[in-house]
């Protein structure tokens, strides 16, 4: 058996070491960049006049023949690609029919002490968020070719940190371990924060980072209270053995599972971000490259909503019943307080860091309404979420590599010069307000039906953010797009062939999963029903006054069909 | 009942002392003791090289005698107690000494390291700074070779520390480990006066808490009516000694309890005995800064952990609400004052403290997976803070003299020498606690004991303390990558072989034990299947007839 897994966790890592030896001779010799290599070539070989200490950066020699950046950068694409192929090649084996049980399993004693073991495998869900994940890696390389051309180090050590983000992504995704699946959560924070702090825009980026990690890290800790309290009661990480009927976890009293919920949640929400947590995200957002940016947002926020999912809810059945209307609540002032925020932002970052506060409003709206519609339209709209918005964060990117601004106002009337640019931007803002026939509608769609089903107010109130969504989005646009052509803009080149590359393939998966959903969501729904029956059981159970009701399960399965 | 023991009587007979299972100790007193005379007899040139070799020669054969000595345990028994029950040989005072001899040794490779002829400490401590005559000595060429002796002394006296069976002894393996240290601390080669006072800081306030450890150990003898931890175990588990049956002694043993508790609390440095730490971690030269750091906090432990677990662990329910109380003033003050900090050395002795204050919760647990955990976080804390020091010692002001210690200067290190900077980095996540580090698994397995033993709001107030320390590791990251130099930055001075070692070593060891901690978690660390009670894997002289015999 190909441990399919392993090798797309293995794979990018691999590439990553590989960028971070090559040689670190200069890049191109362009004038410009001649200098600056040169200079931070100087400042590398000053201690080594007086003694330096051994470092791995050695002088610039005379930038001959090409660098090591552009190297790195095939590198890092080629081994990217070849992780999407490979995770591609697992998909087309996964056995739909068996889409709720784990697949490509593979176990290993790690820790025998604390029971850890490597483990990993996936779901319906897990593998489309892995294959998304997987998508969009190669599409921000390409997208960030030449975004750091002018570091220090041609930007080599921003392309190893994506290849190891890759690798913790698909591992926290895969990992069946929740000891695996914690170290993978935390560790990939640092990665994240390099490519933040280091290779960020603006002076911010440095306190957007820290911000970004101490949040996150809080949340994390938190979160490892929880962890050590379920192997404490539970006896063993792996997922398994937690779930299911027999387990001593399922056995815990309701007060102490509530904890433990809590545990996990606030880590989840604060990772998601659900308001009032999520103060972090437009800082990062706003400091990142756009590259980094589509992988935070994009890959990284969906841990927290997966993490929901897949931990709060099915390890901690006796406790969700208690905080169904509470997160429901919080979802809904996400949706509307992350819209209304977009929609007086002047950055664009900023702004599509909003709109993706509101957007995880609905995902875990869809979630915590515990229908089988309502969490399919969650899952669905994580990965749709992921094009999507990744799409919108790539476009604002090009615009930032040509302006060297984000804010809305330095643009105005770029579609007269850069049609073909504004055509796509306009395509994608579309999908990020959820019009019919794109992508995220089907997954606003089912997640409204499955609220409506849950609760008629909630749908209600949640209506009001699609309104939000497409003041927003046209707003943005028109100020940008629409108009007088701005000074300086004249000269607005349009899209290049490798910026085309970057951004086809989202656009062609935005419109295909607007129009034709179902390979998708035959795989994650035999997944999200299992976690509806945990649910909804307990839900009714609590309605029924907290007898135990399993026989609500079949009820909401029933409604389900 | 409290068994009767022979030894205090006057015999014809000597007493059977098993040399085989003392030949650890006995072979780094003896190096120490041979130092000494070389000092008197061999001429000056050549000391340096020969107290080197002896320093390194005698821990390297007091490791490989330690590694024997667990093969010669008996498989069955957790361990044996030597000479007449005053010290313990088990798995555990064993893993802690082969773990301070490593350290130690890593640390005498920071000591012995030399820069232009010039190593970390004084030409001649006795002269008045700024004067003359030490310029003369310093012209001269003059060093303390002395140094390694007195590092010697120590090591034996942090070897003794843990290993004591009854309170005398460990306070005389106190004062061992201490007396040398408050030497060495005032011998920096820098800043002379800053070294001095911290000396005479850390001599004054060690004796103070030296006389409360002792003046404890009175109460306790008063209590128990011997200073030998198996009956003094026995006692507790009778309510006192015989005078004691009608019940009246426990005030003695509270004393007793609360004064030792303070001796040892000290040497860790737990809140409010800390401030001691940050002055001496600050002004002894970095060298014995990290020795300090790393062997003197892991005997240190050792100590506590043993009186803890051993004499008082059967009157738990009355140590246990103290510990608690320190444990969370540990966490809490020293992460929250550590934020403050803006000199390196300083903040890493904060650092080390709120450290303390994890493995504290680890002894509140009481629990042989506490006993466990806290030994997995000592060895592993013990590797990555020397590394931590080590890269201190090579980062210096721009005119090349003394280390760099003001943080906000630290500006651009990371584009300078990345790997060095890389290194740091390293050791500072580890701190934090971040996964695939060394420093998560040890916290892992504190927390975990913690939880376990029903401590967990104690667990709560680490992880929320945990992010606290975190934020003033990350700034240091932070100056390091992401601000650029204030004019041309710190000079970092190339690493010798024997710092470069110190680093490599702590990065391997971090990573290592962070990865695949699994040999020694399984193997080295007493595991609670032979009882959920400490006790049962720590010998005293209680359990045992064999090793005085």
């Amino acid at each position: 058996m190909i441990p399919w897994l392993t090798i797309a966790i293995a794979l990018p890592a691999v590439g990553a070491a590989l960028v971070w030896a090559l040689p670190r001779t200069a890049a191109k010799a362009s004038p410009a960049r001649a200098a600056r290599t040169a200079e931070a070539g100087g400042a590398a070989e000053a201690p080594a006049g007086g003694g330096g200490v051994a470092t791995a950066v050695r002088p610039a020699t005379t930038a001959a023949g090409g660098g090591s950046a552009e190297t790195a950068k095939r590198i890092t694409l080629g081994f990217s690609i070849a992780t999407l192929l490979v995770v591609a090649a697992m998909a087309l084996r996964f056995d739909t029919s068996r889409a709720a049980s784990l697949q490509f399993e593979e176990v290993h004693p790690w820790i025998q002490r604390f029971g850890v073991h490597y483990a990993v495998g996936v779901d319906g869900i897990a593998l489309v968020l892995i294959l998304m994940s997987a998508v969009l890696v190669p599409l921000v390389v390409l997208a960030a070719w030449n975004e750091h051309d002018d570091r220090f180090d041609g930007g080599r050590g921003y392309f190893a940190l994506i290849l190891v983000l890759e690798a913790m992504m698909i591992g926290v995704f895969a990992a069946t371990d929740v000891f695996l699946f914690y170290v993978f959560f935390e560790a990939m924070l640092i990665p994240v924060y390099f490519m933040i702090g280091r290779y960020g825009r603006g002076d911010g980026r440095s306190a957007a980072a820290v911000k970004f990690l101490l949040y996150s890290l809080a949340g994390g800790l938190v979160m490892l209270v929880s962890v050590i309290g379920v192997y404490v009661i539970g006896g063993s990480f792996l997922w398994t053995d937690l779930v299911g009927e027999g387990s001593a976890l399922a056995a815990v009293d309701p007060a102490t599972a509530r904890w433990l919920f809590l545990g996990f949640f606030i880590a989840f929400a604060i990772k998601a971000p659900m308001w009032p947590v999520h103060t972090w995200l437009p800082s990062a957002a706003g400091a990142s490259r756009p590259g980094t940016a589509v992988l935070l947002v994009g890959v990284l926020d969906k841990v927290g909503t997966y993490g929901m999912m897949r931990y709060c809810l099915e390890l901690f059945p006796a406790a969700v019943s208690w905080f169904v209307w509470p997160v429901v609540g919080l979802s809904l002032v996400s949706i509307i307080y992350g819209a209304i925020l977009a929609i007086g932002q002047n950055d664009m970052m900023r702004l599509v860091a909003y709109t993706s506060v509101s957007h995880f409003g609905f995902i875990t709206l869809g979630i915590f309404a515990l229908t089988a519609q309502g969490q399919a339209g969650a899952a669905l709209y994580m990965v749709n979420h992921g094009f999507a918005t990744g799409a919108l964060f790539l476009i604002v990117g090009f615009l930032v590599a040509r302006r060297g601004s984000s804010l809305i106002s330095d643009y105005g009337g770029v579609q007269r010069v850069a049609p073909k640019l504004a055509g796509v931007f306009l395509v994608t803002g579309l999908a990020g307000l959820a019009l019919p026939g794109l992508a995220p509608f089907v997954s606003e769609f089912l997640v409204f039906v499955g609220v409506y089903a849950f609760h008629p107010a909630p749908a209600v109130v949640a209506a009001v953010g699609v309104v939000l969504a497409a003041l927003y989005i046209l707003w943005m646009y028109q100020r940008t797009m629409n108009g007088p052509t701005k000074e300086g803009l004249t000269g607005l080149r349009d899209l290049s062939a490798r910026e085309t590359w970057a951004v086809a393939p989202l656009l062609a998966l935005i419109l295909v999963l607007g129009l034709y959903p179902q390979p998708v969501l035959d795989v994650i729904n035999p997944a999200v029903e299992r976690t509806v029956g945990i649910g909804s059981g307990t839900a009714d159970a609590a309605a029924d006054g907290g007898s135990e009701g399993a026989s609500g399960t079949q009820e909401e399965e029933g409604d389900a069909e | 009942m409290i068994p009767h023991m022979d030894l205090p009587v006057i015999t014809e007979t000597p007493p059977n002392i098993d040399w085989w299972l003392l030949a650890p100790l006995a072979t780094v007193f003896a190096a120490g003791v041979l130092g000494v005379l070389f000092e008197a007899f061999v001429p000056k040139g050549r000391r340096r090289g020969i107290q080197i070799g002896l320093a390194v020669l005698a821990l390297l054969a007091a490791f490989v005698l330690l590694v024997l000595q667990v093969g010669s345990l008996p498989a069955d028994e957790s361990g044996v107690t030597v000479a007449a029950g005053v010290l313990a040989v088990d798995r555990t005072v064993i893993f802690f000494q082969g773990t301070i001899t490593v350290l130690a040794l890593v640390s005498l490779l920071l000591i012995s390291e030399r820069r232009d002829g010039r190593d970390a400490f004084a030409a001649q401590a006795a002269t008045v700074p700024g004067s003359e005559e030490e310029r003369a000595h310093i012209m001269a060429g003059s060093q303390h070779t002395e140094v390694y002796p007195l590092v010697l002394f120590a090591v034996l006296g942090m070897l003794m520390f843990p290993a004591s069976n009854d309170f005398l002894t460990m306070f005389i393996a106190l004062e061992v480990m201490s007396l040398p240290l408050y030497l060495l601390c005032g011998l920096a080669r820098r800043r002379r006066l800053f070294s001095q006072e911290a000396a005479v800081k850390y001599f004054l306030l060690g004796a103070f808490s030296s006389a409360f450890f002792l003046f404890g150990a009175a109460m306790v003898y008063g209590y128990a009516g011997s200073v030998n931890f198996g009956e003094i175990r026995l006692a507790v588990e009778a309510g006192g000694a015989e005078i004691f049956r009608g019940g009246d002694g426990e005030p003695l043993l509270l004393m007793g309890i609360g004064l030792v508790a303070i001796g040892l609390l000290f040497k860790v440095g737990a809140v409010p005995f800390h401030n001691w730490k940050p002055d001496v971690y600050q002004g002894a030269p970095t060298p014995i800064t990290a020795l300090m750091a790393s062997c003197t906090l892991v005997a240190a432990f050792g100590a506590l952990l043993r009186v803890f677990f051993v004499p008082f662990g059967g009157s738990a329910e009355s140590w246990q609400p103290m510990l608690w109380v320190v444990a969370v003033l540990t966490m809490v003050v020293a992460a929250v004052i550590a934020v403050t900090q803006r000199d390196v050395k300083r903040l890493l002795a904060y650092s080390s403290v709120v450290h303390a204050g994890f493995v504290l919760t680890a002894v509140v647990a009481g629990s042989t997976d506490g006993l466990a955990g806290a030994m997995f976080y000592l060895a592993a804390y013990g590797f990555t803070t020397l590394g931590a020091f080590a890269v201190v010692t090579l980062v210096r002001t721009r005119d090349g003299g003394q280390e760099l210690g003001d943080l906000d200067r630290w500006a651009g290190l990371g584009r300078r020498s990345p790997a060095l900077a890389g290194a740091l980095a390293l050791f500072l996540l580890a701190f934090a606690g971040i996964p695939l580090t060394s420093g998560f698994i040890g916290k892992f397995a504190v927390f975990e004991a913690a939880v376990a033993a029903g401590a967990t709001p104690l667990v709560v107030v680490g992880v929320l303390s945990s992010a606290v320390t975190a934020f003033f590791y990350v700034r240091i990251i932070v100056v390091m990558f992401f601000r650029d130099p204030e004019g041309e930055g710190p000079t970092v001075v190339r690493a010798g072989a024997a710092t470069g070692g110190v680093i490599v070593i702590g990065v391997a060891a971090t990573l290592l034990l962070g990865l695949y901690p699994g040999p020694v978690l399984d193997h080295l660390l007493p595991s609670s299947e032979a009882g959920s009670e400490p006790v049962a894997v720590m010998v005293d002289q209680a359990s045992t007839e064999t090793g005085a015999k």
